[in-house]
C-alpha cells in the first residue's frame, strides 16, 4: 500500500526501452514528496498536539514576527532540491522527446474520430509511393527503434501507450515525429488520451509487439502479391 | 476623490428597498450578492460532479431518482441528446465534467473569494468607508447577472451545453460538427456568457486597486495590510492582466465557429496549438487569482486562534507577489505532450520547479504560526488547518507532473484530477474557513460551532476518500475526461475503485447538507454577534456587526501591524491596529 507504483501498467519498468527511465524519475519524486509530506504532516500535528489550549492554561503564546535564518534555510533548500528535479529530469526527456535515434521501422500514424490507422511505408521505406499498406494495427518488432508519424484529420487526439509510459499529442495540421523501442513482445493497448468528441472513451488500438519471426510473418503476409 | 477618506461619512439615511438590496451601492451588498451567486452555483455545480462519479462508478446505470420521470419525457428532448430512460450518454456525460469545471472555476471560486471577500473585506479592512468607485462596483455585479444567466440557459439549448472540456481546445471546440453534440448554441453561449464574464472581473479589478492604492486609512502602511488584502491585491493585477487575454481568445474561438475565420483552423492555415497557448497564458496565473485568497484567508485565520503574529509576514508577502510574477511564465507545462518543442518544455519544466519555491515557502511560515501557541480549533481554524494540509499534498503532487518525462506518462490521466482537485477543490476549504469566520461580521449572527464541527470532520473524511485514490487511478494511466473506464481492458483493475471514489463523493456531497442547514439556520436564527467575537486585531472587527453603509461610526487611525496577538506591550493577548497606546503615542513617526 505504501508503494503506489505497484499500480503501473506493466509493472516498474514497463515495456520499453525509456519505461525504465520514466519509472525511476518517478519513483524518485515519489519518495521524495513521500519524505516531505510527513515531515510536513508530522510537524503539523506535534505542534497542534503540543501548543493547543488545554482548560486552565495560563501561558503565553510565544510573541515572536520570524527568523530570518529559517526563512533562508526553508527558500534555499526547496530551491536546491527542485532544480535537482530538474536535472534529473531532463535528460531523461531530451532522450525521449528529442532526436530520435535512428530508426529500424517507420510508421505513419494517422488519427481520427474516433480510431487509429497505421500506414506503412513498404519495401522501399517512402511513404506515399505504391507499395505502401495500411493495417488496423500497429505491428512492430521487439527491441527494435519505432518512429512514429503522428498525424491527426480533425481535431486534437493523443497517442499513449501506457505500457510504454509513450504519450503524444497528435495535432490536425502538423506531422509529429516519437519513437519508442518495445522490449517485451505481446499486445498492448493505445486509448486515445485527449478528450476528442463524444466517442473519445472508447477509442482504443492495439499495437502487436511480435518477436522477430512473427514479425516476417506479418510481412509477408501484408505485402504477399494478392 | 479622497476627500471621502477623512470625512465622517456615517449618516444612516434610509433606503428603499430596490437601492439597498438588488442595485446596491454599498460594497458589503454587494458582497453578499456576489456570495449568495456563488453559493447558488456551488449546489450546481456540486451536482454536475455526482452525476459524472454516477456514471463512472455504476456506467450505464440510470441517475438516481430518473425512475419518478415518465419515459416519454426523454422521447421529446432535443437538448439532451440520446441520454434515454435517465442513463447518461456519452454526449451528456462531456456536457457534465465541462460545465462542472466551468462552473465551480468561473462561477463559484472567482464569485465567492473575489467578488464575495473581495468586496467585503477590502474597503472595511483598510478603514474606507466603501469602494472608490461604488457605481462601478454594482456594475461589476449586474455584468456577471446575464453571465450566469446565458451559462445556465446553454444547458437547454437544443444539443445541451458545451461539451470540450473547460480548457475547450480547438479544433474541436472552433468546429461545431466536430462535438456532434446536435447544437452549435451550447459552445457560443459558453464563449459569450465567459465573455461577459471578463468584463465583470476587470471593473472589479480595477475597483479594488484604486481603492487599496488611494483609500487606506491614516497609519495604513503597505506592510500593515492584512495578508488577505495583501493576496486580494495581487489578484486583482493578475485579473486586470490575465482575463483580457481570455477574453481576446474567447472573442477568436466565437469568430471561428460564427463568421468563418480560421485562427485555430488548420484547413485555413491557423494554428491549434495557439489557442492552447493563450488560454493557458491565462490560465495558469487564473489558477493563483483562484488560490492566493484561500492562501491569505489562511494567513488571516492561523494568528487569530493561534494568538501569535503570523510567522515572517514579509516573507508571506513577497511569496505571494514572487508567485504572481512567475505564474506569468509557466503556462508551457499544460503543454509538454502538445507538439510544442521539446526544448520549450525544458524550460518551462524549470519556471515551474521555481514557482514551488514560495509555495514551499507559505507552507513553513504556517507551520512556524502553529509553533509556540495557544491554539483553539473553531470551524474557521479547523477549515484552515484543513486546507494548509490539502495543499501541501496538492503542491507535492504538483512535481511529479512538472518534471516532463513523468508527465509523459501521467499527463491527461487521473493524476492530474487528483492534482487540481487537492489544490483547487481545496480552495473550497478556505472559502468554508473565511465563511465561519466572517459570517458574524457579515450577517451579524454565530454559526453553530458543533454543526460547523461535524460539516469539517466529514467533509476532510470524504474529500480525502475521494481524491486520494485518483493518485493510483492516475499511476494505473486512467484517462481521464472518459466515459466509460470499461471500454479499456487495461483498466480492469480499477473498476472496483471507481465504485468506491463514487460512493465517497456521493457521501462528500452529502455532508454540505450540514453546512446549508447551518448556513441558513443562523442567517436567521443564530446568536447575535458582538463586534469582535474572535478577539481579532483588523480594523473589520471595530465595526459594528453588520456595519452599517459608511463602515465605521468615527474613521480609524491605524498604529501597527494586523497580527499583533501576545504581544508584551498589553495585559491582553491581542492588540487591535487601530487601539491607541499612551507609550507608542509618545514615539510619533508612525
Amino acid at each position: 500500500m505504501l508503494n503506489m507504483l505497484r499500480w503501473l501498467p506493466d509493472g516498474y519498468g514497463g515495456v520499453s526501452s525509456y519505461a525504465g527511465d520514466i519509472d525511476a524519475v518517478f519513483r524518485f519524486i515519489y519518495w521524495l514528496t513521500f519524505a516531505i509530506f510527513w515531515l510536513v504532516t508530522i510537524l503539523m500535528v506535534v505542534f497542534l498536539y503540543r501548543y493547543h489550549y488545554r482548560e486552565g492554561d495560563t501561558r503565553r503564546a510565544t510573541y515572536t514576527h520570524g527568523n530570518t535564518a529559517l526563512e533562508l534555510i526553508w527558500t534555499i533548500i526547496p530551491a536546491i532540491v527542485f532544480v535537482g528535479i530538474w536535472f534529473v529530469s531532463k535528460t531523461t526527456w531530451a532522450d525521449i522527446k528529442g532526436q530520435s535515434p535512428p530508426p529500424d521501422v517507420e510508421v505513419r500514424i494517422t488519427a481520427k474520430q474516433f480510431g487509429w490507422t497505421f500506414a506503412y511505408p513498404g519495401p522501399d521505406r517512402l511513404f506515399d509511393t505504391t507499395d505502401d499498406k495500411t493495417d488496423k494495427e500497429l505491428n512492430v518488432p521487439v527491441n527494435k527503434v519505432v518512429r512514429v508519424h503522428l498525424r491527426s484529420d480533425d481535431v486534437i487526439h493523443s497517442f499513449f501507450v501506457p505500457s510504454f509510459r509513450l504519450k503524444q499529442d497528435a495535432v490536425p495540421g502538423r506531422e509529429i515525429q516519437v519513437w519508442f523501442k518495445a522490449t517485451k513482445p505481446g499486445r498492448y493497448e493505445l486509448p486515445c488520451a485527449e478528450l476528442c468528441g463524444p466517442g473519445h472513451s472508447g477509442m482504443v488500438g492495439w499495437v502487436n509487439v511480435y518477436s522477430e519471426a512473427e514479425y516476417q510473418k506479418w510481412i509477408q503476409k501484408l505485402w504477399q502479391p494478392s | 476623490m479622497s476627500e471621502s477618506r477623512g470625512a465622517a461619512h456615517v449618516e444612516h439615511h434610509r433606503e428603499g428597498f430596490i437601492r439597498h438590496y438588488i442595485f446596491s451601492l454599498d460594497h458589503k451588498m454587494i458582497g453578499r450578492q456576489f456570495l449568495f451567486a456563488g453559493l447558488f452555483m456551488l449546489v450546481i455545480g456540486g451536482l454536475l460532479a455526482m452525476m459524472v462519479r454516477w456514471q463512472l462508478g455504476f456506467p450505464g446505470t440510470p441517475l438516481p431518482l430518473t425512475g419518478l420521470v415518465p419515459d416519454e419525457f426523454w422521447e421529446n428532448q432535443n437538448w439532451l441528446p440520446s441520454m434515454r430512460a435517465g442513463v447518461v450518454s456519452s454526449e451528456v456525460y462531456n456536457m457534465l465534467f465541462t460545465m462542472h469545471a466551468t462552473i465551480m472555476i468561473f462561477f463559484v471560486v472567482m464569485p465567492i473569494m473575489v467578488g464575495g471577500f473581495g468586496n467585503f473585506l477590502i474597503p472595511i479592512s483598510i478603514g474606507a468607508n466603501d469602494m472608490a468607485f461604488p457605481v462601478l462596483n454594482m456594475l461589476s455585479f449586474w455584468t456577471a447577472v446575464p453571465a450566469v444567466i446565458l451559462m445556465i440557459l446553454s444547458f437547454f439549448v437544443p444539443g445541451g451545453a458545451a461539451g470540450g472540456g473547460w480548457t475547450s481546445y480547438a479544433p474541436l471546440s472552433a468546429v461545431s460538427k466536430y462535438a456532434q453534440t446536435g447544437g452549435e448554441w451550447g459552445v457560443h453561449l459558453w464563449c459569450i456568457s465567459l465573455f461577459i464574464l471578463g468584463f465583470s472581473s476587470l471593473m472589479g479589478s480595477i475597483n479594488y486597486i484604486t481603492t487599496l492604492i488611494n483609500m487606506r486609512a491614516p497609519g495604513m502602511t503597505w506592510f500593515r495590510l492584512p495578508l488577505v488584502i495583501w493576496s486580494l491585491f495581487i489578484v486583482a493585477v493578475l485579473l486586470l492582466l490575465a482575463l483580457p487575454v481570455l477574453t481576446s481568445a474567447l472573442a477568436m474561438l466565437l469568430f471561428d465557429r460564427m463568421f468563418g475565420t480560421h485562427f485555430f483552423i488548420p484547413e485555413g492555415g491557423g494554428e491549434p496549438l495557439l489557442w492552447q497557448h493563450l488560454f493557458w497564458f491565462f490560465g495558469h496565473p487564473e489558477v493563483y487569482i483562484l488560490v492566493l485568497p484561500a492562501m491569505g484567508i489562511t494567513s488571516e485565520i492561523l494568528p487569530v486562534f493561534v494568538r501569535k503574529p503570523i510567522f515572517g509576514y514579509r516573507a508571506m508577502v513577497f511569496s505571494m507577489i514572487a508567485i504572481a510574477f512567475l505564474s506569468w511564465v509557466v503556462w508551457g507545462h499544460h503543454m509538454f505532450q502538445s507538439g510544442m518543442n521539446p526544448a520549450l518544455g525544458t524550460a518551462f519544466m524549470l519556471t515551474t520547479m521555481f514557482i514551488a519555491v514560495p509555495s514551499a515557502i507559505k507552507t513553513f511560515n504556517w507551520l512556524g504560526t502553529l509553533w509556540g501557541g495557544k491554539i483553539t480549533f473553531p470551524s474557521p481554524m479547523l477549515f484552515s488547518l484543513g486546507f494548509v494540509s490539502l495543499f501541501t499534498i496538492g503542491g507535492l503532487s504538483g512535481i511529479f507532473m512538472a518534471s516532463t518525462p513523468v508527465d509523459i506518462f501521467i499527463h491527461d490521466t487521473y493524476y492530474i484530477v487528483a492534482h487540481i482537485h487537492y489544490v483547487v477543490a481545496g480552495i473550497i476549504f478556505g472559502v468554508f474557513a473565511g465563511l465561519y469566520f466572517w459570517f458574524p461580521k457579515i450577517f451579524g449572527r454565530m454559526m453553530n460551532e458543533r454543526l460547523g464541527k461535524i460539516h469539517f470532520w466529514l467533509t476532510f473524511l470524504f474529500f480525502n476518500l475521494t481524491f486520494f485514490p485518483m493518485h493510483f487511478l492516475g499511476v494505473g494511466g486512467h484517462m481521464r475526461r472518459i466515459y466509460n473506464p470499461m471500454d479499456y481492458k487495461f483498466l480492469e483493475p480499477f473498476y472496483g475503485m471507481n465504485t468506491f471514489i463514487t460512493v465517497a463523493a456521493l457521501c462528500l456531497g452529502a455532508s454540505q447538507i450540514f453546512f446549508v442547514i447551518n448556513f441558513i439556520w443562523s442567517l436567521f436564527a443564530g446568536p447575535r454577534a458582538t463586534e469582535n467575537p474572535w478577539r481579532a486585531n483588523t480594523l473589520e472587527w471595530d465595526a459594528p456587526s453588520p456595519p452599517p453603509h459608511g463602515n465605521f461610526l468615527t474613521p480609524p487611525v491605524v498604529y501597527r501591524g494586523p497580527y499583533e496577538f501576545s504581544s508584551p506591550e498589553v495585559e491582553e493577548d491581542w492588540l487591535p491596529q487601530s487601539r491607541r497606546l499612551e507609550i507608542t503615542a509618545g514615539g510619533g513617526g508612525h
